[in-house]
């Protein structure tokens, strides 16, 4: 794998931290006018999801993380295993809800969604970020309310929990953020 | 689409640089201050280990020789003052190899000036008013005036001017900074630089000018030490919303001392494998034939300009900073 020096720290290269994959956020050049010259860098540890800042002398280097975004489509839980197929390849992954994590709450079957490989092995999961999901419970809202104030939760399909307007109910299709967790509108079927 | 042949800082900023460097002129007009220039392109240049040079081929067959661009007008100026010029000042380009960031362009403006007859104190006044008159209608806080080891203490509980690697290290792993550990080792002069810029820095100088003075005698460079604490130097830097500004000294007039300073620091970048600088044997001679003794400040000009405009990056500020230049 490729070393990375401090000055190539960009925002989204994948280098190896303390044997974990992770992503530069930032990195800022710091240095006194008669002093040593030093990098602080946010990482983002791509196992653990944790944001870290650490200082590195300039000059320094890491080795850079075999991490692509691949994009795959989900396919079924099969109690362990959430299992994932990339289109083009029909190439298939599983990976646990350790590592499939909150992103289970937005994955619907035949859903696309971004599957993160480290050295081909899943690392994470990340959903569309708009999604189109059913709600499966939620209180029967006031009838005529369409101010949106307010709101109620339902959950979804999936098993996320979004805010919605009063007047959504059970059964409708709707569009959430999967990012916020927020409700965008109805969807007409 | 952006494009990269325009200017990368908003035209308004040409206006305010341009104000800024009248009201400078004008500032030391007034108090008979001579302007300067000094060469960028030179045969010597500074020792500093931590400051990288670029170099320039000069050719004029048969001669070929390495020039230097200069990190700092620091030499040339001091060979006038010795020569009897009497206080004087310069805006003038630097360029220093290497850095590049929020707060760095390899090649900035410098504001250098040096006042024959002034102890540090009373050059500091003279700083705090030309703040006061840029920065005019922007109301600053009231100046702090604080010694190195006092703002040190009072941000870490360390001592600056004692080392004690236990309580450092201590420092380090409960502040979120373990890995000062492994890259600072025993370098004492390392730890005040990590510690000083992660922890300190950032918090002088809220919407004021902070003037931190007396700095520990291994950050020297080349200023005098102090007559009544040898463990502290005749050393000031200042600071405004955390962005570190100016450096000044009480400056070395020792032509001995500054000759084995100069030694030290080539060894120095010989032990780090660094590009290797000869001392300038101009200031040496300088110096011998009699430097008066002088304050002398550098200001980074660029980082005025941010601070002036509240610009976040010194690309905004800079017409073609160096990704254009």
């Amino acid at each position: 794998m490729a070393i990375y020096s401090t000055n190539e720290f960009k925002a989204g290269l994948k280098v190896m931290l303390d044997n974990d994959p992770c992503a530069i956020i930032e990195n800022e050049f710091v240095k006194p006018g008669k002093g040593q010259a030093f990098n602080r860098v946010k990482i983002r540890n791509l196992k653990t999801g944790r944001v870290i800042e650490r200082t590195f002398k300039s000059g320094e280097s890491l080795e850079g993380a075999d991490v692509v975004d691949v994009e795959m489509q989900y396919l079924y839980n099969d109690g362990e295993f959430r299992h994932f197929m990339v289109q083009d390849t029909f190439e298939q992954y599983q990976a646990d809800q350790k590592i499939v994590g909150d992103a289970s709450l937005w994955l619907k079957d035949q859903d696309f969604c971004t599957v993160t490989l480290w050295n081909d092995a899943p690392l994470a999961v990340t959903p569309a970020n708009f999604v189109e999901l059913a709600i499966v419970e939620t209180d029967p809202g006031v009838r005529g309310d369409t101010s949106g104030g307010g709101g109620k939760p339902a959950k979804l399909e999936t098993g996320a929990v979004v805010r919605v307007p009063l007047f959504v109910q059970q059964g409708e299709v709707i569009k959430a953020d999967t990012r916020t967790g927020e409700y965008i509108s109805r969807v007409k079927e | 689409m952006e494009k990269a042949w325009r200017p990368s800082c908003n035209l308004e900023l040409l206006r305010l640089r341009a104000r800024v460097l009248q009201d400078i002129r004008l500032f030391f007009a007034e108090r008979a201050v001579l302007e300067v220039e000094t060469p960028l392109l030179c045969h010597g240049i500074g020792t500093d280990p931590q400051l990288d040079f670029f170099t320039a081929a000069y050719c004029l067959p048969p001669l070929r020789q390495t020039l230097f661009l200069q990190t700092s007008p620091e030499f040339a100026m001091k060979r006038l003052l010795a020569a009897g010029s009497g206080s004087i000042y310069q805006i003038c380009k630097a360029f220093r190899n290497g850095e590049s960031g929020r707060f760095h362009n390899p090649e900035f403006t410098i504001l250098e000036w040096y006042r024959v007859g002034f102890t540090l104190p009373q050059l500091m006044d003279e700083i705090a008013e030309l703040i006061a008159v840029l920065f005019a209608g922007r109301r600053l806080n009231p100046t702090q005036r604080i010694s190195y080891q006092a703002v040190f203490q009072h941000h870490t509980g360390l001592d600056p001017l004692i080392f004690s690697y236990q309580d450092y290290c201590a420092y380090a792993f409960d502040n979120q900074a373990p890995e000062a550990v492994a890259l600072c080792g025993h370098d004492h002069a390392l730890w005040l630089d990590f510690i000083f810029s992660h922890k300190v820095q950032p918090y002088l100088g809220a919407d004021a000018l902070s003037m931190v003075y007396g700095y520990p005698a291994c950050q020297s460079s080349l200023a005098r030490l102090n007559e009544q604490d040898p463990k502290i130097t005749d050393r000031v830097e200042l600071f405004i919303n955390g962005v570190e500004l100016g450096n000044g000294f009480y400056e070395l007039t020792d032509a001995i001392e500054q000759d084995s300073r100069f030694n030290d620091e080539i060894n120095i970048r010989q032990q780090r494998l660094l590009p290797a600088s000869s001392k300038d044997k101009h200031l040496i001679a300088a110096l011998a034939a009699g430097l008066p003794d002088c304050s002398g400040i550098a200001i980074g000009l660029d980082r005025l300009l941010m601070l002036l405009s509240g610009c976040a990056s010194i690309n905004d500020v800079l017409a073609f900073p160096v990704d254009r230049a």
